[in-house]
């Protein structure tokens, strides 16, 4: 399997992605999956992120991010502008996530969403016996300073995508690093989802 | 660096308004080496006040241009132009007339951006170059990149308009018209004739100062001057703004002034369609940079060329970039600006 600067998640992202496709990376951060898809994969690559400092790291490394809140930037993109539209460990940051994946299936044929789970059993564990909210390695914020803004388990996101009409074309579960197949709502601490408008 | 000084003569052009020059004159520097392939030249356009010379000791972008900088002249060409109505070498109102053998003065045919990139085009196509990897600049210099894209979109691998526009607003014209009036109201300009004899060097000079006002910001005059005094009756930031005024005259010339800031004022690539549609199908990548300090060509506006560009699906990288010089910063802020350039051009340079 594939190790991209250590991140689990992008590992299975760049497995996910088809050699020589268009690519938007929401969220994008200093653009190292971009810049890894791009050379592995010879894709063509976008992105967007909020923070200046990460643009300018990432603009520096040769991807082109446009700076800019990734809620609204995906209004410019015309329909169908990318094969892929990967959003990573950001949904539940998002002010609007359904918006957000919408956005994502109407600008990209297939969306890559990758989400920490809340259904994890430590976090209910951490629920339960604490009677606070939860905070875990997955989830290390208090309730006050966290950034995570909706919290969804890998149910909450199949009931989603079942409602909507999407297609889960692929669901891999990430647990320590490891894939994990059974009972992916108790033990995946990491969900990756690859949709398609269905 | 090797550096070349040279001018071209070509016997004529068109311009916009279908006035012909003949001959027409252009001065141009060089850094660096072209290489075999002539697939590394860059092109640096100057802004309102510039000149060709914009790198080595006193270059207007030296601290971005030479060996191991933004514009690295041991990997790239950098070609650097006097933009036509310019007065430092490239035709223009100071120039004579073939036939009456007297200064062009105010006779000289009205000038647009998309002319000064035509001229540009010839030299660059007199150098034996078929594709630039880049045309970057700040400010008018910005709005010449635009240009090249809608007009050269292949033969141009990539644009970086900086601190710029897509179309002259309301106040950006006002500033240039302030300019104008006051070089106009000196009795020195004559006209415009005024070559051989005094100079309007008063109304130049307050042009300058009102210029320079806008280049900056009030947290940067707030830092470099405050409320300094100079002498008893003089605030600090008179005497700078008199000292930069009367620099200014020496090397000026004030009908240059008046045709180039009106070659800006009519600048508007939307006049020609929706920017949007400009952009369906250009091949060239865009690097656009505005400043958060940059009152004079706000970020809205570099993020209209680039929600244009997104809204094509185009290549483009934006970033507005934390600096407090104001519009000065292209010139001024050469750190995440130099960091941002190089990235940008040696991955173009690389899958080019």
């Amino acid at each position: 399997m594939l190790d991209v600067y250590g991140r689990r998640d992008y590992a299975i992202i760049g497995e996910l992605v088809e050699p020589k496709t268009r690519v938007l990376d929401l969220g994008c951060g200093e653009g190292e999956l971009l810049a890894w898809l791009r050379e592995h994969k010879q894709v063509e690559a976008r992105g967007v992120e909020m923070t200046a400092a990460r643009v300018q790291k990432a603009i520096a490394r040769g991807v082109s991010v446009y700076q800019g809140d990734l809620e609204s930037a995906l209004e410019d993109y015309p329909d169908r502008a990318f094969d892929y539209a990967i959003l990573s460990q950001t949904l539940q940051e998002t002010r609007d996530p359904l918006h957000v994946l919408r956005g994502m299936l109407r600008i990209a044929s297939r969306a890559i969403v990758a989400f920490p789970n809340f259904g994890h059993w430590r976090v209910r564990l951490s629920h339960l016996w604490s009677g606070r909210a939860p905070k875990t390695e997955l989830f290390p914020h208090d309730w006050y300073d966290s950034p995570n803004i909706h919290f969804l388990t890998v149910l909450d996101f199949e009931q989603l995508a079942a409602k909507q009409g999407w297609k889960v074309e692929r669901r891999i579960f990430l647990s320590g690093g490891r894939e994990v197949k059974a009972f992916p709502n108790l033990t995946a601490e990491v969900a990756v989802f690859l949709v398609s408008r269905g | 660096m090797i550096l070349t000084t040279a001018s071209a003569v070509f016997p004529s052009i068109t311009l916009d308004s279908g006035a012909v020059i003949a001959p027409v004159e252009v001065a141009y520097e060089t850094y660096g080496s072209l290489n075999a392939a002539k697939s590394n030249a860059i092109l640096v356009t100057h802004a309102f006040s510039g000149d060709a010379h914009a790198a080595g000791e006193g270059g207007w972008w030296t601290n971005m241009i030479g060996p191991g900088k933004a514009f690295d002249t041991d990997k790239y060409f950098v070609i650097s132009s006097n933009v036509l109505s310019g007065c430092r070498g490239t035709t223009g109102p100071g120039s004579i007339h073939p036939e009456t053998r007297c200064p062009w003065g105010m006779t000289f045919p009205v000038v647009s951006i998309g002319d000064m990139v035509r001229l540009q085009k010839l030299l660059i196509d007199h150098l034996g170059i078929s594709r630039l990897l880049a045309v970057a600049g700040g400010s008018m210099g910005g709005m010449q990149a635009l240009e090249w894209a809608v007009a050269y979109p292949e033969s141009v691998a990539a644009a970086i308009p900086i601190a710029t526009t897509a179309r002259h607003s309301a106040q950006q014209i006002a500033f240039n018209e302030v300019g104008r009036q006051a070089i106009m109201a000196d009795p020195d300009w004559n006209n415009g004739d005024y070559y051989g004899k005094r100079p309007p060097a008063r109304g130049l000079a307050v042009a300058r100062m009102v210029g320079h006002i806008t280049y900056m910001s009030d947290e940067s005059m707030r830092q470099k001057f405050g409320r300094r005094l100079r002498a008893p009756d003089q605030f600090e930031v008179e005497s700078y703004l008199q000292y930069r005024g009367s620099k200014f005259v020496d090397r000026f010339d004030a009908n240059s002034y008046i045709y180039i800031t009106r070659a800006m004022d009519s600048f508007d690539l939307t006049e020609r369609g929706a920017l949007a549609t400009l952009f369906e199908g250009v091949p060239t990548r865009f690097l656009v940079i505005s400043f958060t300090s940059d009152w004079l060509y706000p970020a809205y506006q570099s993020q209209e060329i680039v929600s244009a560009l997104r809204s094509r699906n185009c290549d483009v990288a934006y970033i507005n970039l934390s600096a407090h010089y104001g519009h000065d910063s292209f010139l001024v802020e050469v750190e995440q600006q130099s960091e941002i350039v190089g990235g940008f051009l040696a991955s173009t340079f690389q899958h080019a």
